[in-house]
C-alpha cells in the first residue's frame, strides 16, 4: 500500500524505535542549546547582509567537519516548498520562527532526524537533539558533544560571569532549554494536574500544554521542561527536571491503576468509543483527532486495546497536522477537505496494524 | 460558536489566557488559529499555539511595567527627560533601550554590558536572582576557566566518594586533582 510508505517516510527515524524508556507516558526528549557567534550581530536585529554572510560563513564551516558528527544535509529555508517548511515545522526539526524569517535561514539535520540545527533563528545556532520516551542525560549528553564539535570549529559569544550570550536574556547562561512531553490523560480526568502545576512552576520549571499554556492540553499532551538557564549547571537542571518529570509519571501511573480499578467500564467505554470513530468516522477535526487518539493511547497503555502498538499516538498526531495532510494529498486543503483527509489517514493507519 | 476573528467559520479551538490575573478568552477556527500561530512564536508545540503566551511575551511585559511613562501620560513626561538624557544605546549595534524592551531581543554581545544596569532586575525575575552562569564553558577560547570548572567538578566529586566510603576511588581523583593544581599554577606563573 501506498500510504504505508508515505507513513513511514513522514515519521523521522528516531521516532520509529518504538517507545523509549518510560515510554508508557513520555513520548519524547528534546535538549536545545542557543549558541550565537562572537563579532557577529544577533539575527533578530542584523541587517540582510550581516545575516547572509553569518549563514554562509556557518553552514560551510559546520558542514565541513560534519563527518565528525555523522554527515549533516543543509536544508536552506528560501529554497523549499511552503508545504515542505511546514512538515519540518511540525516535525519540531526547525521552528515557526525559522521559516518567518526565512531569507537567510537553514537547518542542518543529520540522517535519523535527531539532531537539528538551525542557522539564524533568534540565535545564530540552535543546536537540537531529539529522542524517544524519557532520555533527558542521553539527549543532552548528545547536545554537549554536538556543542563541543561546534566549538571546536566556531568562536562563540561567551562572557565568563553570564555565560553564553543570547538574543533574549531569558536564554542567557546555559543557553539550554530540556523538555520532556508527556501523555497524561487520567491526571487530568481526575482533575489532579491543576493541583501538581504550582508546585512545579515554583522550582523553575515550566508545564505547557501542547496548544499554549494553563493546564488544559489538546490530546493530554504536555511539555514539562526548564525556564532557568542562569546560576544552575547543565547537570542540575537536567537532574532536576529528571526528578520532577518521574514524579509526574509515577502519579500519571497511579491515577491510572484508579482509575481501572474504581471506574473500569466507564474507562473502557471512553476507550472503546473513540476507537470505533478513529476506525469508521470519514471526517474529523484536529481537535477531536488529538483527543480520540489520547483515549486509544490510554487503552493500548493499559492493555484494554490489543495488538495496536503504542506508537500510533506519536505517528498520528503527527501525520494529521496539516502540513502533513497537504503533503500526503499532494496539493493544498481547504479545512474542509482537510478533515475529510485526516479522518481517511487515520482509518488507513489503523487498517495498517490490524 | 462563530470565529472571533474570521466571524465566517464555526470556532473549534478555544484558549483561556491569564495574564496579570486579567483573563482573555479566544475561540478560533482552525485556520485562524493557525495563522495566529504561525505569527507567534513557540517553542516544541507540537502544532503553532494559538495566542500562545511565551516567556519572551513576559519579558517584554516585565521590561515596560518598570517603564510605565511610556503608556498613556508619555506625552507629559518625556519633554523633561529627553532634554536631559541621551536615551539608553548600545554604542557597538546602535540597539536602543527600547527597541529591546519592545522586542525584548538584544541586538549584539555587548548589549549585555550596554545595558547591564537594566538587566539585573530582569535575571532576579526570570532567572530567581542569579546573576553568574556557573554551567559549561566553551573549551577552546576560555581554557583557564574551563580548567577551574574542571577542579570544582572534581572536587565536589570526591566529597560524594568520600561519603559513600569509595576511598580507592576517592585517592585516585586526589591524584589527579593534585595534576590539575599544579598544571594550574604553572599556568597562572606563565601568564
Amino acid at each position: 500500500m501506498a500510504s504505508e510508505q508515505f507513513f513511514s517516510e513522514a515519521i523521522s527515524p528516531w521516532m520509529q524505535e518504538g517507545p523509549g524508556p518510560e515510554g508508557d507516558i513520555a513520548l519524547s526528549t528534546r535538549v536545545r542549546l542557543a549558541r550565537n557567534i562572537e563579532q557577529y550581530p544577533f539575527p533578530v536585529f542584523a541587517s540582510e547582509e550581516a545575516s547572509a554572510t553569518l549563514l554562509r560563513y556557518a553552514s560551510s564551516t559546520l558542514l565541513n567537519q560534519s563527518k565528525e558528527v555523522g554527515f549533516l544535509e543543509a536544508l536552506n529555508m528560501n529554497e523549499l516548498r511552503p508545504n515542505e517548511r511546514q512538515v519540518l515545522v511540525e516535525k519540531h526539526l526547525v521552528s515557526p520562527y525559522l521559516i518567518k524569517n526565512m531569507a537567510h535561514s537553514a537547518v542542518l539535520l543529520n540522517n535519523d532526524e535527531s539532531i537539528s540545527i538551525m542557522v539564524n533563528e533568534e540565535d545564530h545556532l540552535r543546536l537540537q537533539c531529539l529522542s524517544n520516551g524519557m532520555q533527558l542525560e542521553e539527549c543532552y549528553n548528545e547536545a554537549d558533544r554536538l556543542d563541543d564539535w561546534a566549538e571546536a570549529n566556531l568562536t562563540y559569544a561567551f562572557d565568563e560571569r553570564l555565560g553564553y550570550l543570547t538574543s533574549c536574556p531569558t536564554n542567557v547562561g546555559t543557553g539550554m532549554r530540556a523538555s520532556v512531553m508527556v501523555h497524561l490523560p487520567a491526571l487530568v480526568w481526575t482533575n489532579q494536574l491543576s493541583r501538581i502545576l504550582p508546585a512545579i512552576h515554583q522550582i523553575g520549571l515550566v508545564v505547557r500544554g501542547i496548544y499554549g499554556e494553563g493546564s488544559e492540553a489538546l490530546g493530554n499532551l504536555f511539555q514539562i521542561s526548564n525556564q532557568m538557564t542562569l546560576g544552575k549547571s547543565e547537570k542540575d537542571i537536567i537532574e532536576d527536571l529528571r526528578g520532577v518529570v518521574m514524579q509526574v509519571i509515577q502519579r500519571e501511573r497511579h491515577a491510572r491503576e484508579s482509575l481501572l480499578s474504581s471506574s473500569r467500564i466507564k474507562l473502557e467505554d471512553r476507550v472503546f468509543r473513540s476507537y470505533g470513530i478513529l476506525a469508521y468516522s470519514r471526517t474529523m477535526t484536529t481537535k477531536e483527532a488529538a483527543n480520540r487518539l489520547s483515549d486509544v493511547r490510554l487503552g493500548i497503555d493499559l492493555d484494554l486495546i490489543k495488538g495496536i502498538s503504542g506508537n500510533i499516538l506519536n505517528e498520528l498526531m503527527l501525520l494529521t497536522q496539516p502540513g502533513f495532510l497537504e503533503q500526503y494529498a499532494g496539493e493544498s486543503l481547504t479545512q474542509e477537505e482537510a478533515d475529510i483527509r485526516r479522518a481517511s489517514v487515520i482509518r488507513e493507519r489503523i487498517k495498517l496494524e490490524l | 460558536m462563530i470565529c472571533q476573528n474570521c466571524g465566517q467559520r464555526p470556532a473549534s479551538l478555544h484558549y483561556t489566557k491569564i495574564v496579570n490575573g486579567a483573563k482573555t478568552e479566544l475561540h478560533l477556527c482552525e485556520e485562524c488559529a493557525k495563522e495566529q500561530g504561525e505569527s507567534s512564536e513557540t517553542e516544541h508545540s507540537f502544532m503553532s499555539a494559538a495566542g500562545g503566551y511565551t516567556i519572551q511575551d513576559l519579558l517584554s511585559d516585565l521590561l515596560n511595567m518598570d517603564q510605565p511613562s511610556t503608556t498613556g501620560n508619555a506625552g507629559k513626561k518625556q519633554p523633561k527627560k529627553a532634554n536631559t538624557t541621551r536615551p539608553l544605546t548600545c554604542d557597538n549595534c546602535g540597539l536602543t533601550y527600547k527597541q529591546f524592551t519592545q522586542s525584548g531581543r538584544l541586538g549584539c554581545a555587548h548589549c549585555y554590558h550596554a545595558f547591564e544596569s537594566k538587566l539585573t532586575p530582569v535575571f532576579r525575575r526570570v532567572h530567581s536572582g542569579n546573576t553568574h552562569h556557573t554551567g559549561k564553558v566553551p573549551k577552546h577560547r576560555h581554557e583557564k576557566l574551563y580548567a577551574q570548572r574542571e577542579l570544582e567538578e572534581k572536587r565536589r566529586q570526591i566529597n560524594i566518594f568520600v561519603q559513600n566510603e569509595e576511598f580507592e576511588k576517592a585517592a585516585e581523583l586526589r591524584d589527579e586533582i593534585r595534576a590539575l593544581e599544579k598544571q594550574f599554577q604553572g599556568r597562572e606563573e606563565d601568564s
